[in-house]
């Protein structure tokens, strides 16, 4: 699904990280942990292709990413769903728009109609259908991002720590929705510092954590 | 690129989705109205003066070049012996049609734009004057002349040419500059659109950014753009062409000038050219859009 090949990224010449291989095959569970400041985010826009590498490769779903024409980055988007660390809402649109959004902007938006009952029932915000985005709590915004995420029914799931602002009730909420995707074939990359949330996912799906420290990225250690 | 006639109703029927994501920015909105309503109300006159001087230029080479003067400056004894003589060395001229002297008052009446009304023109040293109208290819003017100078010696043959040639090319330059106006007046639309859809790119660049992140393509975030822009440079078009078109209408009437000169005004079918502006400007504001939306786009990014 998504590869990268020994990939380095830096910020105004400053190395972030570097020698970063990864592999997300199809049907895997992966978190992402480490410091923060680390890289974690900037290691998932490398793989939804909101930036490109500086060194190394990145390939979409076969393609490498530096060559990718702009369309082209457009149609893996529509792969790939991303629940963002600050949600990424269009403020101004309802609950429902902005969960319709990536099939409004790919020309199938008669589908919503179809989806959507189902998917606010699943993330449980029925109630919260007509609210505007800054009307929502921390944990319903983040099932929102979720609901958008996978409404095209991506091939895979990136979310970048979906947890960071709720309570633990709501997190092991998000959790299982998470899992149930990932039973369902989909290939899941979480990023989070909460430990106790890997753990219980640990318990329930196989899963394979990774740490980014020290501007390299590997297999987690035996914490976990 | 094919010309495809559902696609102009696809734009003015819109994407409401897109629409919706892509809210619309106020003053921008003002702006393009604005501009689009002064360019065109510039337009319609800048159109108007294009084909009033086309009709003059037109007017001056067709129907001056069919006419001459002739000027008899005799003392008052031979005035009208030397007018008889002219008259009948013009009707035996090969290639005159017609050669009527001008009456007291036709004369009275070339001189009252100078002099004012009842001058007492019989009593002044004022030469009679001979309208000749040509036929065919016109008279020989060289031989006239030998022929006036033997018969008539107090005879001025006036073709016109030397007064005439200038005052076309000046028409022909007016007409030119009015066309030119017209470019102008596009590209200031064209350039002021573009600066009011970059400011609207810019006030929804976190509105843009999160439509890309769930997979937007840029032609589908400039369609909303170019929709929105197009259809308000038509409606800013159409009303500053009603109110230039209303100004034209009202401007006074040329015709005090006995019909040489021509008003700054329309003309028969020249009153539809008008409706044109309306949909140019819209052609202009869809690709002045377009081209500054895919441009802001690549830049973002």
């Amino acid at each position: 699904m998504i590869d990268l090949d020994n990939v380095a990224y830096s910020y105004g010449g400053a190395e972030l990280f570097s020698q970063v291989s990864l592999n997300l095959a199809a049907g895997s569970f992966h978190f992402l942990t480490g410091p923060s400041g680390a890289g974690k985010t900037t290691l998932l826009k490398l793989c939804y292709g909101e930036l490109l590498a500086k060194g190394g490769q990145v390939r979409l779903f076969g393609e490498d990413a530096m060559t990718m024409d702009r369309d082209a980055v457009a149609m893996a988007r529509r792969r790939i769903g991303v629940v963002h660390q600050d949600c990424q809402f269009l403020d101004h649109l309802p609950v429902t728009d902005n969960i319709a959004l990536p099939l409004t902007v790919s020309g199938r938006e008669n589908e919503a109609a179809d989806n959507l009952p189902d998917l606010l029932s699943w993330v449980g915000l029925q109630n919260q259908a007509t609210q505007l985005p800054p009307q929502l709590s921390g944990g319903e915004r983040q099932r929102a991002a979720l609901a958008r995420a996978v409404i095209m029914s991506p091939d895979v799931i990136i979310a970048d720590e979906p947890t960071g602002n709720i309570d633990w009730e709501m997190s092991q909420r998000l959790l299982t929705l998470l899992i149930e995707l990932n039973r369902m074939g989909k290939t899941v990359l979480i990023a989070t510092h909460d430990m106790n949330i890997i753990r219980a996912a640990k318990s329930q799906v196989t899963t394979r954590v990774l740490r980014l420290k020290d501007r390299r990225l590997m297999q987690a250690g035996v914490e976990l | 690129m094919k010309f495809d006639i559902t696609r102009i109703f696809d734009l003015v029927a819109g994407d409401p989705q897109a629409d919706r994501a892509v809210p619309p920015t106020g003053f921008t909105a003002r702006l393009t109205l604005f501009s689009a309503g002064a360019m065109a109300f510039l337009a319609v006159f800048a159109l108007a003066l294009s084909l009033a001087t086309g009709r003059l230029a037109d007017r001056w080479s067709a129907e001056l070049a069919r006419t001459s003067t002739l000027r008899i400056s005799a003392p008052a004894d031979q005035a009208d012996a030397q007018l008889l003589a002219a008259v009948e060395v013009l009707q035996t001229t090969p290639g005159v049609a017609q050669a009527r002297p001008l009456t007291a008052d036709e004369q009275r009446k070339l001189l009252e734009p100078w002099f004012g009304p009842e001058l007492p023109i019989e009593d002044l040293p004022i030469p009679q004057l001979i309208e000749i109208i040509e036929e065919g290819d016109g008279y020989d003017a060289t031989g006239l002349r030998a022929r006036l100078q033997a018969e008539v010696p107090g005879a001025v043959l006036d073709d016109h040419t030397r007064w005439r040639e200038p005052l076309v090319a000046a028409a022909s330059r007016l007409r030119s500059l009015g066309w030119l106006a017209l470019l102008l007046i596009a590209a200031s639309t064209a350039a002021m659109i573009t600066l009011a859809a970059q400011a609207a790119l810019a006030a929804n660049a976190q509105v843009i950014r999160v439509m890309r992140l769930v997979g937007s393509r840029d032609i589908y975030i400039a369609r909303a753009f170019v929709r929105r822009f197009t259809l308000r440079a038509l409606s800013g078009a159409a009303i500053g062409t009603v109110a230039g078109v209303l100004a034209i209408r009202l401007l006074p009437s040329a015709d005090v000038a006995g019909g040489f000169l021509t008003g700054l005004g329309f003309q028969g079918v020249h009153w539809f050219w008008p409706l044109a502006i309306p949909p140019l400007a819209a052609a202009v504001a869809f690709f002045a859009t377009r081209a500054a939306a895919l441009k802001t786009l690549r830049e973002q990014s």
